[in-house]
């Protein structure tokens, strides 16, 4: 079964991801990611919009250095792409984006939200994080 | 209130010195900054420093001299030692002293930077997942600002070309080759819109200032340029910042426009009256961007004044003289006392090859993690 690469992230996957963040119990503001470590307490748990438009984009062409646990090494390294979405009416975050073709991404775009095995556990479990891919491409398996 | 003097400045050069820590860069430019204002170690009544990755400042002390003095080690990302001159700046105005240096050095392993989410304040995932890379950062705010502003992916080009151009009349920098623009475009991209040509490479090097008060520099029979401003900001609600996993919808102001609007104030001069500019060009779209940010242009206007050439050495408001981080490559602790180092050199009439005629005001600016920007006027 895939694990999420965190709790309190996001919950479902594919189509019907949701991701998770914080409302803010004094000022009724949202935050995301979802508070730890002592500040969750002021904060509610809530879904956010699985539906946004593409607030800007690139494309990450070398493989990060640690941190970064994706598969694969520096000689298969597969470029991926990093952006914003503005889910209106509650934030813009920041995603991974998955597209067939990642140049042809355009600013203000209606993007929908997915999940994305990034890696492969040391249980050879697939690791999901969310992602976001262009409304135009529909849910693909 | 006593004005504060630049009375000598000293720079270890930027770039790759294999068998030099990063330490015993700064020492150097300690020493070539004494011997700039032709004074003694045992002459500085404090010291302020830092290096992000390089070790405790202070360490300098037993190579200069044991003489007891405060050395207080800065770290405040690529603001470093913006942060130390305004350290060293602020104690001179308060009485207590009148005579001290500023240091910044450091030495960063090859390729992008990797950043630890736990010290930055993020969860874990934000790292594993790959997306707390400051390159990122840099081209998604550039990506965007294309789209709202009209810029081009030439006019990018054209940013990296000058400061290779530049750099060919810079002692200190690191690439001092001209990059012709056909290469520029056409190379490998690191983060798109940005080919490795664009983005700046971490780097070694030391910058040091010795700074001094009007009376006391007077009495030494020493001259140089004058701080007429120095301001540091960090990140107010609505800016976009390195490493934010989540943006409020209603944008803000930005770290730099604070930092910059302070400084304009307390120099009592504006952008139309500065003469040779510094600024924190990380990536060329942080050049252009900040332009704006700083007050030299309006958003957009960049595309034509950089395709007239009113950026280059000769035009209207020459920027990046010394080939800024791209040409130099950036050690985070001494990066922003270099851009300061140029604008002396600038104002004394040093700066062979690539001299801003009769430069009278010099204004620098950086920018670095997790959102914190300093700007300094100099007046000659």
């Amino acid at each position: 079964m895939p694990v999420a690469v965190a709790e309190n992230l996001f919950v479902g996957s594919g189509s019907v991801t949701r991701l998770l963040a914080g409302r803010s119990r004094i000022d009724g503001k949202l935050v995301f990611p979802f508070p730890s470590g002592g500040a969750e307490e002021n904060y509610d748990l809530v879904e956010l919009a699985p539906e946004g438009t593409l607030w800007s984009y690139t494309i990450q062409r070398f493989r990060p250095k640690s941190p970064f646990n994706g598969d694969g090494s520096e000689f298969d390294f597969k470029p991926y792409g990093v952006g914003y979405v503005e889910l209106p009416g509650q934030l813009i975050v920041e995603t991974r984006i998955v597209a067939d073709d990642l140049t042809k991404l355009r600013i203000g775009e209606a993007m929908r939200i997915t999940t994305e095995a990034y890696r492969t556990d040391d249980a050879g479990e697939a690791v999901l994080t969310y992602a976001f891919r262009p409304a135009r491409e529909g849910e693909k398996a | 209130m006593t004005d504060i003097v630049i009375v000598g400045a000293g720079i270890h050069p930027f770039g790759r010195t294999d068998g030099r820590t990063g330490l015993e860069q700064g020492v150097f430019a300690i020493r070539e900054a004494l011997k700039d204002a032709g004074l003694e170690w045992k002459d500085m009544q404090f010291a302020f420093g830092g290096s992000s990755a390089a070790g405790a400042a202070d360490a300098v002390l037993p190579r200069l001299g044991l003489t007891g003095i405060p050395f207080i080690n800065v770290n405040n990302g690529c603001a470093t030692g913006g942060s130390a001159l305004l350290s060293g700046y602020a104690a001179i105005k308060s009485g207590d002293v009148d005579l001290g240096i500023v240091v910044g050095f450091d030495k960063h392993p090859r390729g992008a930077f990797n950043a630890d989410p736990e010290a930055s304040g993020l969860p874990r995932w934000y790292g594993e997942t790959g997306m707390m890379l400051t390159t990122q950062f840099f081209a998604n705010k550039i990506t965007r600002y294309m789209a709202l502003h009209g810029i081009s992916q030439k006019t990018l080009g054209l940013v990296a070309e000058k400061a290779f151009s530049n750099a060919v009349h810079t002692p200190h920098a690191w690439r001092r080759s001209p990059v012709d623009l056909e290469t520029i475009l056409n190379a490998p991209m690191i983060s798109d819109p940005l080919t490795k040509y664009m983005f700046c490479s971490p780097a070694e090097g030391g910058a040091a200032l010795i700074l001094a008060s009007e009376r006391k520099a007077r009495e030494l029979g020493l001259t140089g340029p004058r701080v007429r401003g120095a301001a540091i900001r960090t990140r107010p609600v609505g800016s976009f910042e390195v490493f934010a996993p989540a943006l409020e919808i209603e944008r803000g102001k930005s770290a730099v426009e604070l930092a910059s609007a302070a400084t304009w104030e307390m120099a009592g001069v504006g952008p139309a009256d500065v003469d040779v500019a510094q600024l924190q060009d990380t990536e060329s779209g942080a050049e252009i961007m900040h332009m704006a940010e700083n007050g030299f242009c309006r958003d957009g206007e960049q595309e034509r004044l950089i395709a007239d050439g009113e950026t280059r050495l000769g035009g209207r408001i020459p920027v990046n003289t010394d080939g800024g981080c791209l040409a130099c490559g950036e050690p985070i602790g001494a990066s922003g006392l270099r851009q300061v180092y140029e604008n002396v050199q600038q104002l004394r009439d040093r700066a062979n090859g690539r001299q801003v005629p009769d430069a009278r005001i010099a204004y620098s600016q950086v920018y670095g993690a997790p959102g914190l920007s300093g700007c300094v006027v100099l007046e000659r």
